[in-house]
């Protein structure tokens, strides 16, 4: 399976980072406690995960245990790709 | 909080007397010595946010002073414009109705609009009603927005907005405050008058406006006040029964919606007791107390406070600029 999170990272870097200061978070890092990502860039996520992984993304998934972190979000991809 | 209070809602009691001697003199202050104007511009949609607003404006310059404006579009509830006309009436104000429905339509706002909901429900056409409503936050998981649809027929059908169908639709629809305020600003200039935005504090602090929309103001009598105090502030002034005791609307989707619905994560009166709670590190066990929720819940809205204030800074802040024009006492 491909590098999940070094897609996700270099999506967060483009779309909301952009090349500015704010870029150094590690993969366990919560995106909220950081404040790398705000509740429309949450939206703009789950998106991009949907379109990328060609899964729908629950109502109820929409938690920061799926994601709010790298790590989540690896998790959580691998188990929607599964199922 | 000391250690033997609790928090109850009296903690938002007013002394609404006093408060209305205040604003009153610092209004009277603000357009005279401060922005050097000759009177007031109300937009009046019947709600108690505005109605107060227009009351204490009356209080402060006195009725000549005042101009009111009535600016229903086609998605306004008929009630909006009745009630309005009733407070002006009540005023003794000068006042005016300019329909916005024709402009919003030239500019696109029920097109674009209608286009993105059309693409959640392809149905959706004439005799369609449309609201958002907000999920998530206050249960702990991340704020997302449903489109609720009603069919002519009236079955209701909803499903969770995409990122750009949500965008596409509030965008759209911010076209309704913006243009309000564009029409505030014309008599506001042809008469020399500052123009009163009339948000809340909760909807001050938590971001709910529109930037150059209903966010623009010259001046902001009530950001201070919680709702709840602002209802106490209207049945103090005597406005019309119907002003005080209506529950908050958004008024801006053809499906009626509550601002708890679009927006906040509770009712205004449990949201005026959070944000105090919040405001003054009350801790989130007894903020469940007070309104009967586990702490869990409590500690969701907390953090959901924090996080609006977080992702609304941008609503409030000026222009940015490369280095400051010291010149000027901005």
């Amino acid at each position: 399976m491909e590098d999940i999170k070094a897609k996700v990272r270099a999506y967060i870097m483009d779309n909301f980072i952009m090349g500015g200061n704010a870029g150094q978070f590690k993969d366990a890092d919560s995106f909220m406690a950081q404040h790398v990502i705000d509740s429309t860039g949450f939206l703009e996520l789950v998106t991009f995960l949907e379109e990328t992984y060609v899964f729908e993304v629950q109502d109820d998934e929409m938690v920061p245990e799926n994601l709010d972190s790298l790590d989540n979000i690896d998790a959580y991809v691998r188990r929607k790709l599964v199922a | 909080m000391n250690g033997s209070a609790t928090l109850n809602p009296d903690v938002l009691a007013l002394d609404c007397a006093a408060e209305v001697e205040r604003i009153t003199r610092w209004m009277i202050d603000a357009v005279a010595q401060q922005l050097h104007k000759r009177g007031l511009v109300i937009a009046l949609s019947g709600g108690v946010d505005s109605s107060v607003c227009g009351a204490l404006a009356v209080r402060a310059l006195g009725p000549k002073k005042v101009f009111g404006l009535l600016l229903p579009e086609h998605d306004s509830s008929s009630s909006s414009a009745t009630l309005g006309a009733q407070v002006a009436e009540q005023f003794g104000i000068a006042y005016r109705t300019e329909h916005i429905g024709a402009t919003l339509e030239a500019i696109g706002c029920y097109r674009w609009r209608d286009d993105a909901i059309r693409a959640v429900f392809p149905a959706y056409g004439d005799g369609w009603k449309s609201k958002i409503a907000i999920a998530g936050g206050a249960e702990g998981r991340v704020n997302f927005f449903k489109l609720v649809v009603q069919s002519p027929a009236g079955d209701i059908s909803e499903k969770r907005l995409p990122i750009r169908e949500y965008l596409q639709i509030v965008a759209a629809t911010n076209f309704k405050q913006r243009v309000r305020k564009t029409v505030e600003y014309f008599h506001a200039d042809r008469l020399n008058y500052a123009v009163i935005g009339t948000p809340n504090r909760l909807e001050y602090d938590q971001g709910f406006f529109v930037k150059n929309g209903d966010g623009a103001a010259d001046l902001k009598p009530i950001a201070h006040l919680y709702k709840t105090q602002v209802y106490a502030l209207a049945r103090h002034l005597e406005l019309p029964d119907a002003v005080c005791t209506a529950m908050p609307t958004t008024d801006t989707y053809s499906m009626q919606q509550g601002q708890d619905e679009f927006y906040f994560a509770l009712p205004y009166d449990q949201m005026d007791l959070a944000l105090w709670a919040h405001n003054h590190e009350v801790p989130a066990a007894e903020l469940a107390r007070c309104l009967g929720i586990d702490d869990a819940r409590a500690a969701f809205i907390y953090a959901d406070i924090s996080a609006k204030r977080r992702a609304t800074q941008y609503l409030h802040a000026r222009p940015l600029l490369v280095e400051a024009v010291t010149e000027l006492a901005v």
